[in-house]
């Protein structure tokens, strides 16, 4: 299967997917043409972190089918050509003894393949990708020591080197401060434009991430909204009432940021459903 | 002093087993410690010692088993275990340490109804339980040098997946990394080393090998590559410490070896408290 031609990067139908007997994802239906760059919004609960493990397979739907760049998430099995950011990436074991360097250098593993090892054009690219970021001051320092927000920048660094075509980012900004946010929303547009890389980008940031995306998708179990920027502005009032039922202020939405992130703690591991790739 | 060691083949043959186990206890520990499996090296010791009485059991009955170490019964039950682990943890997803008490108690009951049943309370048993200096024959030590070439191995061949699983399982998941198959794999490779070190340290401080050292070594380490080197360096003094002291007081070596390993804890935490909180 050829990733090149392949016109979308995603293609979702008939999607739902419940835990337990609550349902948390009922009929999406969803394409994301390769090179966009969508902003995925809705409340907390309504389904876009279940929805973003849908696609990468860790979660089996109940129903429908989920296609990355054409091939069945079950049969899918390029995936250094995915990147992901976690929303809980910073509840990792943080005493874990291991480097910016050494964390990073994880997101290439997979390309590497089985009984191999990094060699210096790789190491090149962990480099590369840790300036990416700003966090190459701290190359050699133990993770579990670096704020949440350089932390996070870690995270996307790793997600980042393998050169992936398609980045999913869930939530990837929270705890990171308001200027870091600016220049890193401005490199995933930029990513976006010079690269191609389709890009996913889940965030209660609408106010600021309107500028950047290119679509918008709105999220509450159903899929309310789903296309371009310029459509979402003029229908945002609408849209926001119909997802969070009362007028919200877009532009105060970002301060109840901090208590998102630790909501699903208990959704670890054990949500890992997939195995042998 | 040290010479006596190189006098008699069988004291040579220990402390050679002695560097190899002082080698690849801890390297297995590492990860261990990592993935907060620590008590599994206690779980998988326990179920050893029932396949030794197990195999005592039947050297009293079926003189075919009569000339057979135990130590091998004892390296195929902890394999069992490991496997078992594995399905329970699966049962209990939700209270996968619940796994380990299952196993270590289940071992141990059983272990001491096949001891008594064999009529087993002797010194052989105590060799078992606390470890020999003079456990080691030739035709065991071969079995030693081809384990420990074995495992280092492989350890060297998953080092790289091994170290993503436990640091981030999810995120090793979607990158491709085969979960399932390694750590099985990871499983088997730690109950090989319980049986070839209890020889020596004996069933009931086989664990302490594994995290002791590791323990050391996080005061130490800045990166997961250095916690290696730490814990090798720990493990090998403790072991070279505690079989010569074991020999000449004419103690136990298991005894010995965690005593040394114990001090040598108690500096590294003494000498690096500064440097943490
Ligand atoms: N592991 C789990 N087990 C059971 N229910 C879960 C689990 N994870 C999430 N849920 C439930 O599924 C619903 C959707 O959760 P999800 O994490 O997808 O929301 P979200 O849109 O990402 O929210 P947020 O903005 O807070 O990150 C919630 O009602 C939540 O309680
Ligand atoms: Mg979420």
């Amino acid at each position: 299967m050829d990733i090149k031609k392949q016109p979308l990067a995603l293609n979702i139908q008939h999607l739902s997917f419940s835990y337990h007997n609550q349902n948390v994802l009922e009929d999406i239906n969803m394409q994301i043409p390769k090179g966009s760059f969508l902003g995925l919004v809705g409340p907390n609960g309504s389904g876009k972190s279940t929805l973003v493990k849908c696609l990468l397979g860790l979660l089996s739907p109940n129903a429908g089918s989920v296609q990355l760049f054409g091939v069945d998430v079950k049969k899918f099995n390029r995936w250094s050509d995915i990147g992901f950011v976690s929303q809980k990436a910073n509840s990792f074991n943080s005493g874990f003894p291991a480097t910016v360097f050494e964390v990073v250098s994880m997101g290439l593993y997979g390309k590497i393949g089985l009984f191999r090892f990094l060699k210096k054009k790789h190491k090149q690219q962990v480099r590369e990708a840790i300036e990416q970021v700003g966090m190459e001051d701290y190359i050699d320092d133990n993770i579990g020591q670096l704020s949440g927000g350089q932390q996070q920048r870690v995270f996307i660094a790793r997600a980042l080197v393998s050169n992936p075509s398609l980045l999913i980012l869930d939530e990837p900004t929270v705890g990171v401060d308001a200027k870091s946010v600016k220049n890193f929303y401005t490199m995933l547009k930029k990513l976006n434009d010079e690269q191609g890389i389709t890009l996913i980008l889940v965030t209660h940031d609408i106010g600021a991430m309107s500028e950047y995306v290119t679509d918008v998708a709105c999220l509450n179990k159903c899929l309310h909204f789903h296309g371009n920027t310029n459509t979402f502005e003029e229908n945002k009032e609408e849209m926001m009432t119909a997802m969070y039922g009362h007028e919200v202020n877009l532009l105060e939405h970002n301060h109840d940021h901090d208590h998102h992130h630790h909501h699903h703690d208990h959704d670890d591991q054990d949500g890992v459903r997939r195995e042998e790739g | 002093m040290i010479e006596v060691f190189f006098q008699f083949d069988f004291l040579r043959y220990s402390l050679y087993t002695g560097l190899m186990i002082g080698f690849l206890a801890p390297i297995l520990g590492v990860f261990l410690v990592v993935r907060r499996l620590s008590l599994m090296a206690d779980a998988l010791s326990h179920i050893t010692l029932t396949g030794i009485a197990f195999s005592l059991l039947l050297g009293r009955h079926i003189t075919m088993f009569a000339g057979l170490n135990p130590v091998y019964m004892g390296m195929a039950f902890s394999i069992t275990g490991s496997l078992l682990i594995e399905r329970l943890r699966h049962v209990y997803r939700y209270y996968k340490e619940l796994a380990i008490p299952i196993i270590l108690s289940a071992g141990i009951g059983v272990g001491v109804v096949f001891i008594s049943l064999a009529d087993g309370f002797n010194n052989d048993l105590f060799n078992y339980l606390f470890g020999s200096v003079v456990a080691i024959s030739q035709s065991d030590f071969q079995v030693v040098v081809t384990l420990t070439i074995v495992v280092t191995a492989l350890l060297f061949l998953f080092y790289k997946e091994l170290f993503f699983l436990s640091f981030d399982e999810e995120q090793a998941v979607i990158s491709g990394i085969p979960k399932r198959s390694l750590h099985v794999l990871f499983m088997v490779l730690v109950a090989l080393v319980i049986g070839i070190s209890m020889q020596i340290v004996g069933i009931l401080l086989v664990s302490a090998l594994m995290t002791l050292p590791v323990a050391s070594a996080m005061k130490w380490a800045k990166g997961f590559k250095q916690m290696f080197l730490y814990a090798v360096i720990f493990g090998e003094v403790s072991i070279v410490i505690g079989l010569f002291s074991a020999f000449h007081l004419d103690l136990a070596p298991g005894g010995t070896i965690v005593m040394a390993n114990v001090f040598l804890l108690i500096g590294s935490i003494a000498l690096t408290r500064k440097r943490s909180l």
